[in-house]
């Protein structure tokens, strides 16, 4: 099965077609040995509003070969930074005209508010592919100085090659933009496998890179499970790196898979458990406004999420207080509605999952100041819950929810703030509020996170690197810090003068 | 009330209509020179007047210098983000393109370059050139240093404020390009003045930029002289860099001015006399090409023109031979015929200076291998020629022409040959022919030139950095390097928990 499917979008009463092939050598095509399919649902209203071909690991072993084959002829070295900077323009200029269609797409599948999608998801989205269009042309290496008279040493910044790239369901253009722009920058071609949950906007961006005028192969996109398309990827022998975003626990596997298949390069995105400081002498106001963004903004559906925040004791009962009637004003709905601030949660198990912490805050002795109450209406719809009273050991504040569930704590020195904030085997994301510039200094200094705001949180721009430490990713992006990923430096030794005696001598 | 220039062309290589305001382009607004007088624009293929356009004084170089700097304080500089520079680059290249015919006509008309050189050459390149600096924008990367733990430490790349920049006739909107892709790029206002010579492309330009959105006073165009408006831009106290591509007699005035004047910061593009110096072992056939293309490619009129052809002995017969044949089949005539390869030279006074130098050959005792003298009766077109038999002390050896006459000179020896090819007071470029690549590039290496190609001649690419040795310049353009220079850097050194 592979064809076009015309998805309605009731509330405007108009349509959107898709592709549900699979999208391999500019083409949409089915599955080489199976009839299997994706659903893919509306988180709003839990229908199903497409299936899409499914793609098998045969399938990935097709799009592979058809991107290896892109590398060796058309792309990679074949291709200029000119050129490659030209197409990746015309993308980003067609991805433009299309906006309003593919956000309401992304908010059909995903249930984030349209304008969000259209003018945040998908306008960091085009930014971010015009940005990287022009690193295109600037890929440098240098020259070394050896020894005037025999060597010319220099360094080749090489496209790695074929890869493989895994990406999520919370941001599904935005993070489709984050791994292709980096990649065909530098030469590399794609084997895109997106979320099972979100693949409809991937699938429709593939129509719009046939239209831009790339060469067949250079971007693949296979919709699949992960555990299959996904964990094919990996372990793949002809995929020179996988790039993946997702869960801590899916990212051990993919590392595990590319140690055991051919020592693929690997950068991983993970999860986060990010806490935010809040210092007497910080402004509340802000700092509450900020603290609400981290938690609500994507319905918490986010790897930074600001989800444990702590407040130095003197300032506690006023920020709670602050905080509480700052959240309050979240409105959680349809994403069609524009009231809507945030939307549903992705899907019935994220929904069971988020649940699931809640619950267990409440019967681990957490106080819930807000929310905590479910709904009675259709849609994976939760609206945001804080806890406080909170300590360490509990589960809401060790692991990952995902989901508009915020844990407060408390600290009385510097130093227990730091050691708070840093009690955990994730490091993606940190924020300190605090209007002591020393004491902001020496805090982001110590926060072993991969960004740490200021006096801000959550806010991020495509020339600035983003990335994990410890267990919450490898490598960064975004920035001229992608490129490295993306690129295998060849260092050349050319002799021009030496003669070689051998034996030789000492 | 400034006037408009419309023009009808209808020739074989272009059919279009051009219609743009002539008037100075300052603060967003085209406008009459404060004295009101004009200058006269020749086209070189007839001699004769096309049009007028309005002159600038050193007068309207203060009002352009203090709209450039209002730009600079309230809607550019880093009030501008990277991204927004970035877009604003990238519609006008669009722009560019969109009028690319248009642009290449009015290039031929003016310079007398061809139509097909203008289009196929100069207006792509310059078009590729804004778009290469469009990506830079928000690329304009500082550096964070390691000091201790209690400090910030940190460089910001600022942009430097309000750039006079003055650009040549031979590339009259390629050099434009180099000039404005870099400065607009990392956040600076411009002043600039288009050779008096030709300034339509660069006026032609002012309306694009206009409509690309770029904020008033963020590029300002003065077509001026260089006694005026020039010399007034490089001894401005306002204006605190200024970029030249010219002669290096002008180059040294510019530089003066500078030094008398604010110490202002300068970069400088001036002349060559660059040697191609071609080896036993090279490829013959394909070093006769390049080495035509190295000497009669715009007519002779590029700064890193390979001037003096320096031939092994062992091939120089069959080298001059085939060169000469090469030579003859360029095909001089008008700018819109299809099939022509060189057009007229840019001005009667260029003219005259090369057939000067021509006459000194002849006075000095060289050969006339081929052409030195006029081609037609009307226009300033002149034979591509070949001098041999000549010695290292003769003017046509010594001082740059600027027009297409090469020198051909035979040599035995390596060693004597790189002595004679860096014996020059300027060192902007070089080539070397061999197949040997050990030789190649050692030749290269110890050649003083800031372009040293090995088996090819005045190949240039945006992202390759160009720029002269000893008098022919200071500072690189095109590339990362372009940004050098024009961006201030300013170390911030904040003490978060020294106590003093």
């Amino acid at each position: 099965m592979s064809s076009t499917v015309k998805i309605p979008v009731p509330t405007l009463n108009k349509e959107i077609s898709v592709s549900t092939g699979l999208f391999i050598n500019n083409e949409f095509v089915p599955s080489v040995d199976s009839a299997e399919v994706i659903q893919c649902f509306n988180p709003a209203t839990e229908q199903v509003i497409a299936s899409v071909v499914a793609g098998s690991s045969k399938d990935i072993d097709v799009a592979v070969a058809a991107a290896r084959l892109a590398f060796k002829t058309t792309w990679g070295k074949n291709v200029t930074g000119w050129e490659r900077s030209r197409l990746m323009n015309k993308l980003a200029d067609l991805i433009e005209r299309d906006k309003q269609e593919l956000a309401e797409l992304e908010t059909l599948n995903n249930g984030k508010p349209v304008a969000v999608a259209r003018d945040f998801d998908i306008g960091d989205s085009i930014q971010c592919l015009r940005y990287y269009a022009g690193w295109a042309d600037k890929i440098t290496g240098q020259t070394i100085e050896v020894d005037n008279k025999s060597k010319m040493a220099f360094t080749r910044h090489e496209p790695i090659g074929v890869c493989g790239q895994i990406i999520p369901w919370n941001y599904p253009i935005n993070m489709w933009a984050w791994k292709v722009a980096p990649a065909l920058a530098v030469g590399c071609t794609i084997v895109m496998k997106p979320s099972e949950i979100t693949p409809l906007t991937a699938l429709k961006l593939s129509e719009l890179v046939v239209e831009a005028g790339f060469p067949p192969g250079v971007i693949n996109t296979v919709p699949s499970l992960g555990s299959v398309g996904g964990a094919a990827l990996a372990a793949h022998n002809d995929v020179d790196k996988i790039a993946f975003t997702g869960s801590t626990i899916t990212g051990r596997k993919i590392m595990e898979a590319a140690a055991k298949s051919n020592l693929k390069k690997v950068s991983l995105e993970l999860g986060g458990k990010s806490p935010q400081l809040i210092f007497e002498s910080a402004d509340l106001q802000q700092a509450a406004a900020w603290a609400a963004l981290g938690i609500c903004y994507n319905t918490g559906q986010d790897c930074t999420a600001g989800s444990r925040i702590y407040v130095q004791d003197s300032v506690y009962d006023k920020f709670i207080d602050v905080l509480v009637s700052t959240v309050k004003e979240t409105v959680i709905g349809d994403g069609f509605d524009n009231n809507t601030g945030g939307g549903p949660l992705i899907s019935k198990a994220q929904f069971d999952r988020v649940w699931g912490y809640i619950d267990a805050g409440k019967a681990e002795g957490a106080k819930v100041v807000l929310g905590g109450e479910r709904r009675n209406t259709k849609g994976y719809f939760v609206d945001p819950t804080i806890f406080t009273d909170v300590d360490s050991s509990m589960k809401i504040v060790k692991e990952e929810i995902f989901g508009p569930v915020l844990s407060i704590g408390r600290f009385k020195t510097e130093e227990e703030a730091v050691a708070l904030a840093n009690n955990t085997t994730y490091g993606l994301g940190a924020g300190l509020h605090s209007t002591d510039a020393s004491q902001c200094m020496r805090v982001s200094g110590l926060l072993e996170a991969g960004t740490v705001w200021v006096n801000q949180y959550n806010i991020l721009s495509n020339n600035v690197p983003f990335g994990g430490k410890k267990q919450s990713g490898i490598g960064r992006e975004l920035g001229s810090y992608a490129l490295e990923e993306y690129t295998s430096v060849k260092a050349v030794h050319w002799n021009i003068g030496e003669k070689l005696q051998w034996p030789l001598s000492f | 009330m400034a006037s408009v220039f419309t023009h009808e062309f209808n020739t074989p290589a272009y059919k279009g209509k051009t219609s743009f305001n002539t008037g100075l382009y300052i603060d967003g607004k085209f406008v009459e020179g404060s004295d009101k007088t004009t200058i006269d624009v020749v086209n070189p293929a007839t001699g004769k007047i096309v049009t007028k356009v309005a002159e600038a004084t050193a007068k309207d170089v203060d009002i352009a210098v203090a709209a450039a700097h209002k730009a600079f304080e309230t809607t550019w500089g880093l009030n501008m983000g990277g991204a927004g520079r970035s877009k604003l680059l990238g519609k006008l290249a669009q722009l560019m393109e969109e009028h690319q015919q248009e642009l290449a006509a009015l290039e031929a008309l003016d310079n007398g370059k061809t139509f097909t050189w203008a289009m196929d050459l100069d207006t792509t390149f310059a078009i590729d050139t804004i778009r290469y600096y469009a990506g830079w924008a928000d690329k304009i990367h500082g550096q964070v240093q390691e000091t201790d733990e209690k400090k910030l430490s940190y460089t910001r790349h600022e942009p430097i404020g309000v750039v006079g920049q003055i650009i040549p006739w031979n590339f009259p909107l390629l050099m434009m390009s180099w000039k404005l892709g870099p400065a607009l790029a990392t956040g600076n206002c411009i002043v600039m003045k288009p050779s008096e010579f030709t300034p339509l492309t660069a006026i032609r330009m002012c309306e694009l930029i206009h409509e690309a959105g770029f904020p008033p006073g963020t590029f300002n165009l003065l077509t001026g002289y260089g006694h005026t408006v020039g010399a007034a831009i490089s001894g401005h106290m306002k204006i605190d860099k200024v970029a030249f591509t010219g002669s290096t007699l002008v180059g040294r005035k510019i530089m003066e001015a500078a030094a008398k004047s604010n110490l202002k910061d300068i970069t400088l593009e001036l002349g060559g006399k660059s040697p191609n110096i071609i080896f036993d072992d090279a490829d013959v056939d394909q070093a006769v090409n390049w080495a035509a293309h190295g000497i009669y490619w715009n007519h002779g009129q590029a700064c890193c023109a390979g001037s003096r052809i320096f031939v092994q002995s062992g091939i120089y017969d069959d080298f001059l031979a085939k060169f000469t044949e090469k030579t003859r089949s360029l095909k001089v005539g008008d700018p819109f015929d299809v099939d022509s390869y060189q057009g007229p030279q840019v001005s009667k006074i260029q003219y005259d200076r090369i057939m000067d130098y021509i006459q000194s050959g002849k006075d000095q005792g060289a050969t006339v291998h081929l052409g030195g003298d006029r081609n037609g009766t009307e226009g300033f077109y002149i034979n591509p020629t070949i001098f041999t038999d000549t010695t290292p002390d003769m003017k046509i050896v010594q001082e740059e022409i600027f027009g297409p006459v090469g020198v051909v000179i035979k040599f035995e020896d390596e060693e004597d040959v790189i002595r004679q090819a860096n014996d020059t007071v300027f060192g902007l470029a070089a080539a070397v022919f061999s197949q040997n690549i050990n030789r190649a590039l050692n030749t290269a290496h110890r050649l003083k030139a800031g372009t040293a190609w090995v088996n090819c001649v005045n190949q240039l690419h945006s992202n390759v950095p160009f720029g002269g040795f000893k008098q022919s310049g200071i500072g690189r353009e095109l590339g990362e390097y372009a940004l050098h220079n024009y961006t201030a850097i300013k170390s911030v050194q904040v003490n978060l928990g020294h106590v003093m």
